[in-house]
């Protein structure tokens, strides 16, 4: 069983702190977890904290995957290589090791993952010519081509449309659900959070203020404590929990 | 190849057709470089049939001792000397142009070129040896010693915190300058002579080719080629921007200071031996990503080829153009270079950039 702990993990830029003492207990594979939190909380610093992009003081503790198991993607999606998605998607697979040479293994590798993420019509197009959203689909093959079993994913769908908003977040599902990988997926769309993730770590002042299942954190008052908006979940007609907004809550959030 | 298993996978298998392609341009541009090194060793002043030019080349011994010493002490090295120079050349700006992630990076965009001609003018106008212990050869050891400063401070300011491509590529540009200005000046109280010399320099020529610096240019590819292709995969994916690459484990800062390194001597030293052909630098790399896209795999030689092919026929150009004379190569790169290359990045263009 793969897990991802947290135990009073810090990070700065320079001399500005933006994470500190952040701790949450074992988060458990197989299913979508989401970090959300206002802008500027630190999710993306969380995330290279973990990937070791960052230094900082605190553990990252991983159980069941070693550090090379772990993929972090960007949010940036400026990719302009003159490259074909499918070359694209053996380089992320080729940067783990391995010569020049591609075993029909790999191949099969990365045509498993086009399809995975509805990319297969894309194979032989150059990035170039990618719209936004391709991209972002894109970018996600590449991250999990290698089959890793932690992935933290920086707004994975915010470059997509609403119909693959659902299937890439379906798609990512099924991924974390048949290999048993760690997915955290940093989210600003609170209904996506509630609709595919399981669980949700909250991201407030450089700490983990919140951590469970999605339902049990995003309480109407946590929404307000943290994006400093009125809000009540009900449930659409398919008996999907939804955020409604209300409208701004007139008290300070948390940073 | 196990065709029963890519059988079944479509994309696999058009993939393993573009790879077979890739392989086919690049044996074509090798079968292109020996045709226009076997034409630009037939031709010179002295007019051999190609017959009797290719007899001298595989059977010396058996050839008279004039076309002897014209075909293997003349032409052969300048026509493997414009092989090597523009290999180099053109790698140099390859790695460049994806280190930097700029089109217009090449080692002449960091001040290397205006280095080395600042250097150069220094031994032919001021008669100062940086290493006097070699005076015979100043002009290129000097234009070496300061091509090599050149990307000395580029790599020492490259290797600070917080700085970024766009400030190297900057403070290149400011480079270019300050050594453009500090010719100029020499220039200005250059006597006629010395001025002469210093222009014809800056033209840049293949006319001074001794196999000695075929053999130093030839050696220094071999150093840096196989340096490149084991960080091929890591070259590439820093195409696909910083953080992405930084994401997929390739340590950045790392790979652009080591290619730095190797970029700066594979340019230094060409040109400290034949003097600014900037634009082979440039094109090389912009031709081998048209024809083969940016899989370093096929980018790398598909680089060096290009880079090649181009000199050569320039150097080819440099003799047929004006019957008797050679003109200086720098020229006739940018004449004819530049019509070609803006007609192939606008019919071809993929909007890489």
């Amino acid at each position: 069983m793969v897990s991802l702990a947290l135990e009073q993990v810090g990070a700065r830029y320079g001399r500005r702190e933006i994470l500190s003492d952040a701790t949450c207990a074992p988060v458990a594979g197989g299913g979508l977890t989401a970090l959300v939190g206002a802008n500027a909380a630190g999710k993306s610093t969380l995330f290279r904290r973990i990937a070791g992009q960052l230094r900082g003081p605190g553990i990252v503790r991983l159980e069941g995957a070693a550090p090379h198991d772990l993929r972090y993607m960007p949010q940036d999606t400026g990719m302009s290589a003159a490259l074909t998605v499918y070359e694209s998607v053996i380089l992320a697979l080729k940067q783990g090791g391995g010569g020049w040479r591609l075993s029909a293994a790999e191949l099969a590798a990365v045509d498993d993952v086009l399809h995975r993420f509805g990319l297969a019509d894309l194979a032989q197009r150059q990035l170039p010519e990618l719209s936004g959203g391709q991209r972002q689909s894109v970018s996600i093959a590449q991250t999990l081509v290698s089959q890793p079993k932690v992935v933290l994913m920086d707004e994975p769908t915010s470059a997509l449309d609403l119909f693959r908003q659902y299937e890439i977040l379906e798609a990512l599902r099924r991924y974390a659900e048949e290999t048993g990988a760690v997915v955290i997926l940093a989210l600003h769309d609170l209904n996506q959070v509630m609709r595919a993730c399981a669980t949700t770590l909250a991201l407030a002042e450089g700490r983990i203020i919140a951590a469970g299942p999605t339902l049990e954190v995003l309480t109407p008052e946590m929404i307000s404590r943290l994006y400093g908006i009125d809000s009540r979940v009900e449930r659409c007609s398919r008996g999907c929990p939804m955020m409604i907004v209300d409208g701004p809550s007139g008290q300070a959030r948390a940073g | 190849m196990t065709s029963l298993s890519t059988d079944a996978i479509p994309h696999a298998q058009s993939y393993r057709g573009l790879v077979a392609r890739r392989l086919a341009i690049l044996v074509g541009l090798a079968a292109v470089l020996v045709l226009s090194v076997a034409v630009d060793v037939s031709l010179g002043p002295a007019r051999y049939a190609l017959g009797d030019v290719l007899r001298t080349i595989v059977a010396p011994g058996a050839a008279d001792l004039q076309m002897r010493v014209v075909i293997w002490d003349i032409r052969m090295p300048m026509a493997l000397l414009a092989v090597t120079v523009g290999a180099s050349l053109s790698l140099a700006g390859a790695q460049m142009q994806t280190i930097l992630a700029n089109p217009l990076a090449s080692p002449f965009t960091l001040g290397l070129s205006a280095a080395a001609s600042f250097g150069a003018a220094l031994a032919m106008v001021l008669g100062v040896a940086i290493f006097p212990a070699a005076v015979g050869l100043m002009v290129p050891i000097n234009a070496f010693a300061m091509a090599m400063a050149a990307s000395l401070l580029i790599f020492g300011l490259s290797t600070l915190r917080g700085v970024t491509v766009e400030t190297i590529v900057l403070l290149g540009i400011a480079l270019v300058f300050s050594f453009n200005a500090a010719l100029a000046l020499l220039q200005y109280f250059a006597s006629d002579q010395a001025l002469s010399a210093v222009v014809f320099w800056t033209m840049g020529s293949l006319t001074k080719a001794t196999w000695g610096k075929v053999a130093i240019t030839a050696a220094i590819l071999a150093l840096c080629t196989p340096l490149f292709a084991r960080r091929a995969w890591a070259l590439t994916a820093i195409r696909l921007g910083e953080a992405r690459a930084a994401a997929m484990g390739v340590p950045v800062r790392r790979l652009r200071l080591e290619a730095l390194v190797l970029v700066s001597v594979l340019a230094a030293v060409p040109v400290s031996f034949v003097g600014t052909i900037g634009f082979i630098g440039i094109v090389g790399p912009h031709v081998a990503r048209l024809l083969l896209g940016e899989d370093q795999r096929f980018f790398l030689p598909g680089a060096m080829l290009s880079g090649a092919v181009i000199l050569s026929a320039t150097s080819v150009l440099s003799k047929a153009l004006l019957p008797g004379a050679v003109l200086p190569i720098g020229i006739i790169t940018a004449l004819v270079g530049v019509p070609f290359f803006a007609a192939l990045i606008l019919t071809k263009g993929r909007k890489a950039w």
